[in-house]
């Protein structure tokens, strides 16, 4: 996702001379490399100076440039917080705030690496808005879309490195704001993002098994929600599951229980979340969603996929 | 225009004129509301009007290819006062100031008339100015960014963030200017951090151009400006007192914030008119 990222970014920019990319620290993978050689009064490093780096997008966004503050998702939210409320939201400008590698993915660098709070936290902010694509090719439509919106901040949470491609046979195209059926069945239908994904494409595999007729749906855009895409989802299939890389307040599952609610949905309906902990094991990506409880034998055997 | 030029055609004696109607204006519209930051407005004064009036270039049509920044937002009495004057608010904004009907606040909001960034919360207008200043040199249109901060703003680290990427990015077209009235909240800034004065010195080993002048001599300020080497972002540390021109508002913390009774007013409208008479 990291390289879908820098390619989408460096064709971004060359189709829109005001995109720039101010970094912190972090290391140019794929196309961003192409892009620094190629566009250097374009591409800043801030050095480990957060705050700067969105403070600086958000000059070059008052002067009308579209800027992406791009480094690991902790430091470009939760570090530069108030840059982001004050200097992005209230002012609306429209800049890109790259979270890379939200979630647990970094899973043996320990809890100040961890991403569980984000989807909240910028959810709450006014203007903000929030997509999480769910593999390589969600990314490069999304990476794409903020490369030339003008409607406001933007978080963008993505991967890592070395997703797999999901949607590649999906029924939907990707569109802002939309839900995105990559799969459509009448039976259960599992709402998910980013790229814990891959649980909820290995869990309709088991409900297909089953005889079951399974959809997947991609939240990718979590701000602002398809709100009626989801109502919809409830109301139209008698199990609905949501599986969610973040913490239980905040996120996509609370949300789908608000919505659940306001529209009287009649389904079932099962999250499955972070835990609202910091948990201090270290292990792959895999371990460390597993001692969230967000294991894919654990959801299966709670939803009858087992 | 060259800086002799510029310097040339500065009128020192015009601005003393307008700064005293500007800190008029500001103590009429305390009459209004309760508070509104006269102490720090007035210790920018001179600071403010120079940028606007000295050092921006003005088109024709009243535009600038110039930016200002009010980073200590709090002290924006003062460019609100030279924002009508120039006719870009309007007295019925000045008139509805912190009223529910108005638009202007104790801050900068970005969108109103003549405001180009959103300020108040500190340490945040100098990082804005090094992006505002790169999207300038990017484009190249010799756009330079004025940014006043506070001295107690200067305590942020973000600050020195902005600092340090200013000089790394070798972005000359940021001129700086810190308000350094020795005041904030809680006393004196200097008793705060007694080891980080004096400023200079700190500005110059990150890189900067740097300069300390009487914040409130117009003619210094704008000597100091256009006289400086360039090649480097400049910063002017303007030694100022805060409450300037009303005694009993000098170096008194609480005209941080307050707004004078009847009396008070009448006595600092007194002593305005004396001093500059």
């Amino acid at each position: 996702m990291r390289n879908s990222f820098a390619e989408a970014l460096y064709k971004g920019a060359q189709a829109n001379p005001d995109v720039y990319v101010v970094v912190a620290d972090i290391s140019p993978a794929g196309s961003m490399g192409k892009f620094r050689d190629q566009y250097p009064e374009r591409f800043i490093n801030v050095g480990v100076a957060e705050q700067s780096m969105i403070g600086i997008c958000a000059g070059l966004a008052l002067k009308g440039c579209q800027p992406f503050a791009y480094t690991i998702a902790t430091f470009s939210l939760y570090r530069p917080f108030e840059m982001v409320r004050d200097d992005l939201c209230y002012q609306n400008l429209p800049v890109t705030v790259v979270g890379m590698g939200a979630g647990v993915i970094y899973s043996t660098l320990g809890g100040t690496h961890h991403t569980q709070e984000d989807i909240a936290i910028a959810g709450a902010l006014p203007n903000m808005q929030i997509i999480a694509p769910c593999d390589p090719a969600e990314c490069t439509e999304a990476t794409l879309h903020c490369a030339e919106q003008r409607r406001g901040p933007v978080y963008l949470r993505l991967g890592k490195a070395g997703e797999p491609v999901y949607t590649d046979k999906a029924v939907d195209p990707w569109i802002f704001g939309r839900l995105r059926y990559i799969r459509r069945g009448s039976d259960v239908c599992i709402l998910s993002y980013g790229i814990i994904m891959q649980k909820a494409m290995q869990l309709a595999e088991r409900f297909a098994a089953q005889g079951k007729s399974v959809s997947v749906v991609s939240c990718h855009t979590l701000k602002p929600l398809d709100v009626d895409g989801i109502a919809a989802a409830l109301h139209r299939h008698r199990q609905v599951i949501v599986i969610e890389e973040h913490a239980p307040e905040g996120g996509l599952a609370s949300r789908t229980k608000e919505i659940a609610w306001d529209t009287k949905a009649p389904c079932r309906l099962d999250t499955f979340t972070l835990k609202d902990a910091f948990i201090h094991n270290y292990g792959s990506h895999d371990d460390l969603l597993a001692a969230h409880g967000l294991d894919l034998a654990r959801i299966a055997s709670i939803v009858g996929a087992a | 225009m060259s800086a002799e030029m510029r310097l040339n055609s500065f009128d020192v004696a015009a601005a003393r004129r307008r700064c005293l109607k500007f800190r008029k204006r500001i103590l009429d519209v305390s009459q209004q509301v309760s508070a509104l930051h006269i102490g720090s407005a007035y210790s920018c004064t001179e600071i403010v009007d120079c940028i606007y009036h000295g050092l921006m270039r003005r088109a024709p049509d009243g535009t600038s290819p110039d930016t200002f920044v009010m980073s200590k937002g709090h002290g924006c009495m003062i460019q609100y006062a030279i924002l009508e004057d120039l006719g870009v608010l309007g007295r019925a904004d000045m008139d509805a100031y912190c009223k529910p009907n108005g638009v202007l606040g104790c801050h900068p909001d970005y969108g109103n008339p003549g405001i180009e960034a959103s300020t108040g919360s500190l340490g945040h207008g100098l990082s804005m100015s090094v992006g505002m200043a790169l999207a300038e040199r990017g484009r190249g249109t010799g756009g330079v960014i004025y940014v006043v901060l506070s001295d107690g703003e200067v305590q942020e680290g973000s600050t020195w963030e902005a600092i340090l990427m200013a000089s790394s990015l070798g972005l000359d077209n940021v001129i700086a200017f810190v308000d350094n009235n020795d005041f904030q909240s809680l006393g004196r800034t200097s008793e705060t951090h007694p080891s980080f004065y004096p400023l200079t010195d700190k500005f110059a080993a990150f890189g900067w151009e740097t300069v300390e002048v009487d914040g409130h001599d117009a003619g210094a300020i704008f000597r100091a400006v256009t006289t400086r080497r360039g090649g480097k972002p400049f910063m002017l540390v303007a030694k100022t007192v805060k409450g300037k021109g009303v005694s009993y508002m000098e170096n008194v913390p609480i005209w941080h914030y307050r707004s004078p009774n009847p009396k008070e007013y009448a006595q600092a409208l007194a002593e305005l008119e004396a001093a500059t008479s």
